[in-house]
């Protein structure tokens, strides 16, 4: 079970190198939107490994928090964007 | 039993969020990233959820994560697609092998008017003259009192 868990881990934090990538590389403002987006999903999905992997199961609430936070953030930009504002890609 | 279930839906859950990040990293342009993080990522998160709860197997961390499932599966394609919206009017560039795009010459920057393209004669006259007209979503007109 360690042993999967450690994978999993592993794996997620693959997955944020690369993300943070193309954070960085990305040639506009909402590639950069979509790239934290999946940062997000990454980091909730590390929450849920990491309740797992401690046996809290307060963990989940952190989760949920964070997805709704993701979500808020994702529309705030989004609505900033279509709206016009100042932009510095 | 129960333990192998919660290793496979934990190791099949990051490798789904893998390869949304690999989809993200790779693929040529906004909305091709979007397709691959938006459903893989959801589908991560469906997956590693079900493995908490079969892990605490509590009913009360099961309703959470089930929260948490439905949260994410009614989340995700409206913040795809409010982005997807916003990054296409602001005018990020398409891939060059893209094989259709209906909304070219649909929308107006500076009006902020999207046409439908079956518009008749009639409805463009109207367009037309109400150009100068910026519909936002708060409009504050002030009555002219003399």
């Amino acid at each position: 079970m360690q042993f999967v868990i450690y994978l999993t881990f592993a794996t997620l934090s693959l997955a944020m190198i690369l993300i943070f990538i193309r954070l960085i590389l990305g040639p506009t403002l909402p590639d950069r939107v979509v790239a934290l987006e999946l940062l997000a999903s990454v980091i909730v999905a590390m929450i849920g490994a990491y309740a797992i992997y401690t046996d809290t199961a307060s963990f989940i609430d952190v989760a949920i928090v964070a997805a709704l936070t993701a979500f808020l953030a994702a529309i705030g930009f989004a609505r900033f964007l279509e709206r016009g504002g100042p932009r510095d890609d | 039993m129960i333990e192998w279930i919660i290793k496979f839906l934990m190791l099949t859950s990051s490798i789904f969020i893998l390869l949304a990040a690999i989809g993200v990293l790779r693929l040529p342009d906004l909305l091709t990233r979007m397709h691959a993080s938006t459903k893989a990522g959801a589908l991560g998160i469906t997956l590693m959820m079900i493995a908490a709860s079969f892990h605490f197997f509590d009913t009360v961390v099961m309703a959470k994560s089930l929260a948490v499932i439905i949260f994410i599966l009614i989340t995700a394609p409206i913040a795809a697609h409010a982005i997807g919206r916003a990054g296409y009017f602001v005018g990020v560039p398409v891939w060059s092998k893209t094989v259709k795009d209906e909304l070219i010459n649909c929308y107006d920057p500076d009006s902020h008017r999207l046409l439908s393209g079956l518009e008749t004669e009639e409805e463009l006259e109207i367009y037309r003259q109400n150009l100068d007209y910026k519909p936002r979503i708060r409009v504050t007109r002030r009555e002219k009192n003399d």
